[in-house]
């Protein structure tokens, strides 16, 4: 009796185990830098969701949702919304909907400036990756007998 | 001036909590849905009151100053339409209560309901063109997945059809906004306005308007791009039925164009010309393909077609007689018309089809159903005293005092087939002899029943929009349409 | 100006893809192709002569930048069609599901 491989060959498998972890920091690292240089919080919520989507394809779908199942994708990308909602709503503090409220905003150009920004870009980033990595599963969960 | 943006916060946090939430705690959904549009309808009822004291109100977001930042306008047409958006909600809300209980995900049910409804509140009260677009976007989505919300085959290919067609339409705003930002490198709606009065107008603004007549035209069903709404709205669960033909093209079509043409590019004759000609064929092809219908909700469907050509044809004549019965039949066609659609809602709940061939005699049965219904029926044919008789007074009056007596005759002709297909409805579903298997249908529940009857009474009393106490609810907003171009003034002049 | 007039050609393909085609996923591809046009149009309006990526850094002159605006608002614009092609591709699923086939010209129970 053969038993049925899932995923890819073994050369995909390989250089996958050495290289999503990578990917994953590099989406962190443009998330956090997205008021210095150009990405921020889609970009980076992109390459962050693509990580977990390179996990699906090389070995399953079983590990891959063993790793970030589909209701916790779900939470996140709620928690994600309700963030970035909040931090807007704490600009009533200044007296603005959506301002700026940090008192010391920094050197420019530096990693802690920008007031808000850096909170916003994580919340951005928190809701599109568990949001694609949600879709994702989701029509890959879908089969033919009418499931979800 | 400091409640603008909770017309934003309040639906968007309620849409994200319900979804967080709403599984694991029961009836969470239900709780937070309904109290999230009483407060809604609370705050825009105040804000009536606010845009009567101060004439126009501004609030810069983030406390950036426009052009460079975004703004949100309070005016006259604003209050008004944040008070018809609002209350057809909150009593949607509450009828969906009971309503939605037959299908399974009913906490998505109000996810996305919520988020249908911070678009369209985003829609009316913001002040950028580009932001207008973004929560015009954030709408259509909801509502394509609640067309779809049943699942079943013919909702399904529905659904596909109004997206796909709803995008090439957003696409075409896109487009349009690209090339006025082109033109005037701004993005804020009273600085374009401001920019095209000292650049002057060019071939481009023609093109312009023209993409935006097409873009918003297709969310609003005229006739050449209407070809969505009978097969999107009867596949619709009920109360997105009511929603979406009650307020949705309303705002996203009917309200958009006005704040468009009226305020920021200027109204020509070209135009004006156009949206007569669109709207007359609207009416007369609306109202004959209704009579041939044998399902009640796609007849409803055609209906509101056919008003919405009389919503048009008054804003296309332009005088302020006629922008004020464009307005008022507006508001009265989004009272009755989710009154009409709850009622196809209730009919279907209780006895489970919606074929006329079928029904009959059911004002036994179903008496709350059945007055509230014929109540909807007769205030949309134009019968006195009802809300509809009185703005479609107003627009024929206009249409005549301004020479179009053609299209005047026209408007009579559509209201008196308006009448057949509504005696149509009534006659084979409530009167007539009852069906013996459908002894034993039960009256709707309590919930359902109550947002039906308090539909009817406004319906009834809406006449009474027009006496002089309660005047400037109306002539604020139709103020602010005359005012044209002055929007700009209104607006510079009321940021500090 | 030669530019603009190739964003309009890639545009009014999307459109005859959209129109013309029976299959449901070549439409949805249609659609695709018109928003990239848009969107590749949008960005084209904000070139100036000369002008450089609109981004600071550190002890740099600034001299002349291409419009950002553009850039920020086609973001926002991209981020929507990711939505609406995840929300069409489900509902193709399911049309696939309940009707066997992903031609256009059979799916067509609602009439009148």
């Amino acid at each position: 009796m053969k038993n049925k491989e899932v995923g890819m060959t073994l050369i995909v498998k390989t250089i996958t185990r050495l290289t999503v972890g990578l990917i994953l920091l590099y989406g962190i690292y443009i998330v956090l830098h997205g008021h210095l240089s150009p990405g921020g919080g889609f970009a980076g919520g992109v390459i962050i969701a693509l990580s977990f989507i390179h996990l699906m394809l090389a070995f399953g779908k079983e590990v891959a949702l063993r790793k970030l199942s589909e209701s916790w994708a779900s939470i996140f990308e709620s928690l994600g919304a309700i963030m970035f909602l909040s931090i807007a709503v704490l600009g009533f503090i200044g007296g603005y909907f959506f301002l700026n409220f940090f008192i010391q905003k920094g050197k420019p150009f530096e990693l802690f400036s920008a007031g808000i920004i850096p909170l916003c870009n994580i919340a951005i980033s928190l809701k599109v990756g568990a949001g694609l990595f949600a879709i994702f599963a989701v029509l890959i969960l879908f089969n033919k007998s009418g499931d979800k | 001036m400091k409640i603008l943006p909770f017309f934003v916060i309040i639906p968007l946090s309620a849409a994200f909590l319900i979804s967080l939430l709403g599984k694991k705690i029961k009836n969470f959904g239900d709780i937070i849905a309904n109290l999230g549009t009483l407060s809604l309808l609370i705050l825009s009822l105040n804000s009536v009151q606010l845009a009567n004291a101060h004439k126009i109100l501004v609030y810069k977001m983030g406390n950036w100053v426009p052009p460079i930042g975004i703004c949100m306008v309070l005016d006259g047409l604003t209050s008004f339409m944040l008070v018809t958006v609002n209350l057809v909600s909150f009593l949607v809300a509450i009828y969906s209560i009971s309503y939605m209980e037959r299908y399974t995900d009913k906490y998505r049910f109000y996810t996305l309901f919520m988020l249908l409804l911070a678009g369209m509140n985003g829609i009316i009260v913001t002040g950028d063109l580009f932001n207008l677009f973004v929560f015009l976007e954030i709408a259509s989505i909801a509502s394509y997945a609640l067309v779809a919300f049943g699942t079943e085959a013919e909702e399904l290919e529905a659904s596909f059809k109004y997206a796909v067609m709803g995008s090439v339409a957003s696409s075409f705003i896109l487009l349009a906004i690209a090339l006025l930002y082109s033109y005037t490198s701004t993005l804020n709606m009273a600085d374009i306005s401001l920019v095209l009065s000292q650049k002057g107008r060019g071939m481009l603004i023609n093109l312009v308007a023209i993409l935006f007549l097409a873009g918003f035209g297709l969310k609003a069903a005229l006739v050449p791009f209407h070809a969505w709404l009978p097969d999107a709205h009867p596949s619709a669960p009920a109360p997105i039925s009511a929603m979406l033909s009650g307020v949705f093209i309303k705002v996203l079509g009917v309200y958009a164009l006005c704040r468009v043409f009226f305020n920021i590019l200027g109204v020509s004759s070209a135009i004006s010309f156009a949206l007569i000609i669109l709207s007359i064929i609207s009416m007369v092809v609306g109202a004959f393909l209704a009579i041939a219908q044998q399902d009640i909700k796609r007849m409803f469907a055609y209906s509101s077609i056919s008003q919405i050509g009389y919503i048009i044809f008054a804003f296309g004549i332009g005088s302020p007689l006629a922008i004020l019965g464009g307005l008022f039949h507006l508001f009265n066609h989004a009272v009755f018309k989710s009154l009409l659609f709850l009622n196809s809602g209730a009919i279907e709940y209780s006895t489970g089809t919606r074929d006329l061939k079928k029904l009959g005699g059911l004002n036994s049965q179903l008496p709350v159903t059945g007055y509230t219904g014929l109540l909807g029926s007769m205030s949309i044919s134009g019968i006195p005293p009802f809300g509809g008789f009185w703005s479609k007074l107003i627009i024929i009056i206009a249409a005549i005092q301004a020479g179009y007596f053609l299209s005047a005759g026209v408007a009579i002709l559509v209201s008196i087939v308006t009448l057949a297909y509504y005696l149509k409805f009534q006659s084979h579903t409530f009167f007539g002899k009852l069906n013996e298997t459908r002894l034993k249908v039960k009256e709707v529940p309590l919930a359902m029943s109550l947002s039906m009857i308090i539909l009817a009474i406004i319906c009834v009393i809406a006449g009474f929009l027009l006496i002089p106490i309660f005047r400037p609810f109306l002539q604020n907003a139709v103020n602010v349409l005359l005012l044209g171009k002055g929007y700009k003034d209104a607006v510079f002049g009321a940021i500090r | 100006m030669s530019v603009y007039i190739l964003c309009l050609i890639l545009f009014c393909i999307g459109l005859y893809c959209v129109l013309r085609k029976r299959n449901i996923i070549k439409i949805i591809i249609g659609l695709g192709i018109i928003e990239y046009a848009i969107n590749l149009f949008f960005v084209l309006v904000g070139y100036r002569t000369h002008g450089r990526a609109p981004i600071l850094a550190k002890d740099q002159v600034i001299s002349n930048m291409v419009d950002p605006i553009p850039q920020a608002l086609v973001l926002t614009s991209i981020v929507i069609g990711l939505a609406v092609t995840a929300l069409l591709v489900a509902i193709a699923i399911r049309i696939y599901e309940k009707y066997g086939t992903f031609d256009i010209t059979k799916i067509r129970r609602l009439r009148g």
